[in-house]
């Protein structure tokens, strides 16, 4: 199984460090020759717009569009944004999956939180909640055409979805030690 | 299903989405828009860049909340703001007004020569400043969710900023080969947390982001601190006072990314016009220095 981790800015090493213990040897993706022989990729926690810009500095929107018709890709937080079709206003996105964001969606950084979710598509999920990090958080807006929601929060907005072999979660699981989101995450890399 | 906010974990969590990025000393909303577009992770709103503090003289204190508004209103990435040190209700009213982080920075004349700010009362986290790692420990028990090594600000001189790295870094990497009953008279020598001490030796590393700052000017300077193992970069004078800051921000971000990769740094680093003018630290009388500011 060989996952990649775009790791042109933000919290790419802790995806690496909960990828290795469910014993997977992540690569780090900087260049679009870098995505070559990976199963899936992970976009990190970060800032949307320095990630997207460099994504283009670098060539990499189209080859991540290309990536994405065969292979698994997740976006946490601002890898959701950057998987989005819309976060109204102008930035550089992959447009992939079909769901509209709205960054900062919870107010500014004394606003983020941590809760504990159930999660039901997880074995356990109703009995172990899923302890989610939600830091300068979005909220995915709208999910539409091939995109199904995944999680929401107890109010009701949506905080996970999934489009196929594409993820998005407006949470960090690279920030806790609990490796279900990973796992099912390289479930779906695998299939 | 209760939210918990500004816990210890979410504070730190926001300097570890900032990892691998440049935070940009901005004096205007224009500036902002500029670091903004040129792939800045994060801005800092002062009203002054350390080199003009340092010109100017007198007491430098927390910006006017006026133009950290409209900053704030001008970016969609996050803002950050100084206060002095010690000064805690500058902190006070920097969170009132929702920045995302807190500098308790000594590039401002500081407030208390003794204290700093007992920063877990705040729910907004802090940054501090750090010349070694028993003053990183310190500010880290006082609740700094981030950390960053002074350097000396506003000179465009990284030897500082090189000092306070190496020296960060070489006091953990010594730490991690100690016997465990060496830990506590360390901890005593260093005038840090022993707790602290323990948990950095079990990390391998300091137990919140580490940046760099204080003198960086070029995408070489930015590299060199990446390589030798911060987390990323403030700039503070050099961006702004170089002959053209949009090209200059734009190739230290990519340096920042792009550390690793001597071909991709020469690429970056062609034709971006005059870098600031500078400064050397050894020509700086020891009473002007602000590195040395912080106990």
């Amino acid at each position: 199984m060989n996952i990649g981790v775009l790791a042109l800015q933000g919290d790419f090493i802790e995806h690496v460090g909960v990828l290795q213990t469910i014993g997977v040897m992540p690569r780090l993706v900087r260049l679009p020759g870098d995505l070559s022989g990976l199963d899936g990729l992970i976009i990190p926690g970060g800032e949307s717009t320095t990630i997207g810009k460099l994504a283009e500095a670098f060539g990499l929107i189209h080859p991540l569009r290309e990536f994405s018709k065969t292979h698994a890709i997740w976006g946490t937080c601002a890898g959701a944004i950057f998987l989005s079709k819309d976060v109204h206003r102008d930035q550089p996105l992959l447009h992939l999956m079909d769901i509209t964001v709205e960054r900062n969606a919870f107010g500014r950084q004394v606003d983020s939180f941590e809760i504990d979710l159930p999660v039901p598509f997880f074995e356990d999920g109703q009995d172990h909640p899923y302890h989610a990090i939600f830091i300068r958080a979005p909220i995915i807006k709208s999910v539409a055409g091939e995109a199904k929601t995944l999680l929401t929060l107890p109010d009701g907005r949506i905080v996970a979805a999934q489009q196929g072999k594409l993820l998005a979660t407006s949470f960090h699981p690279e920030l806790t030690p609990d490796p279900r989101f990973h796992q099912y995450f390289s479930a779906l890399a695998r299939s | 299903m209760e939210q918990l906010v500004a816990t210890f974990k979410v504070k730190k969590g926001l300097a570890q989405m900032l990892k691998g990025g440049v935070i940009m000393d901005v004096v205007t909303a224009d500036h902002a828009k500029i670091a903004e577009d040129a792939g800045a992770v994060a801005v800092m709103a002062l009203e002054r860049v350390p080199a003009d503090i340092r010109a100017d003289g007198g007491v430098a204190r927390m910006s006017d909340p006026e133009l950290i508004i409209q900053i704030m209103d001008a970016v969609s990435i996050p803002v950050m703001a100084k206060c002095r040190i010690g000064h805690f209700v500058e902190a006070q009213i920097l969170e009132s007004l929702g920045v995302d982080y807190i500098d308790e920075s000594e590039v401002l004349t500081p407030a208390d020569e003794a204290h700093h700010i007992y920063k877990h009362n705040f729910k907004v986290p802090f940054v501090c400043g750090c010349r070694n790692l028993g003053e990183a420990l310190r500010r880290i028990g006082e609740g700094a969710a981030m950390i960053r090594t002074k350097g000396e600000a506003g000179t465009g001189d990284i030897v500082e900023a090189v000092r306070h790295a190496r020296s960060v870094l070489g006091e953990i990497r010594r730490l991690q080969n100690m016997a465990e009953e060496e830990l506590m008279s360390f901890a005593k020598e260093i005038g840090a947390p022993f707790e602290l001490v323990k948990e950095t030796r079990e990390l391998g590393r300091l137990p919140v982001v580490n940046f760099a700052a204080g003198g960086i000017a070029t995408p070489a300077d930015a590299a060199l601190m990446m390589q030798l193992g911060v987390d990323g970069v403030f700039v503070g004078s050099g961006i702004f006072k170089s002959g053209e800051p949009a090209k200059r921000a734009d190739a230290i971000v990519k340096a920042t990314t792009h550390y690793q990769d001597p071909k991709i740094l020469a690429e970056i680093s062609r034709n971006l016009g005059e870098p600031m003018v500078g400064r050397q630290v050894t020509d700086i009388p020891e009473s002007d220095l602000i590195s040395t500011r912080g106990w």
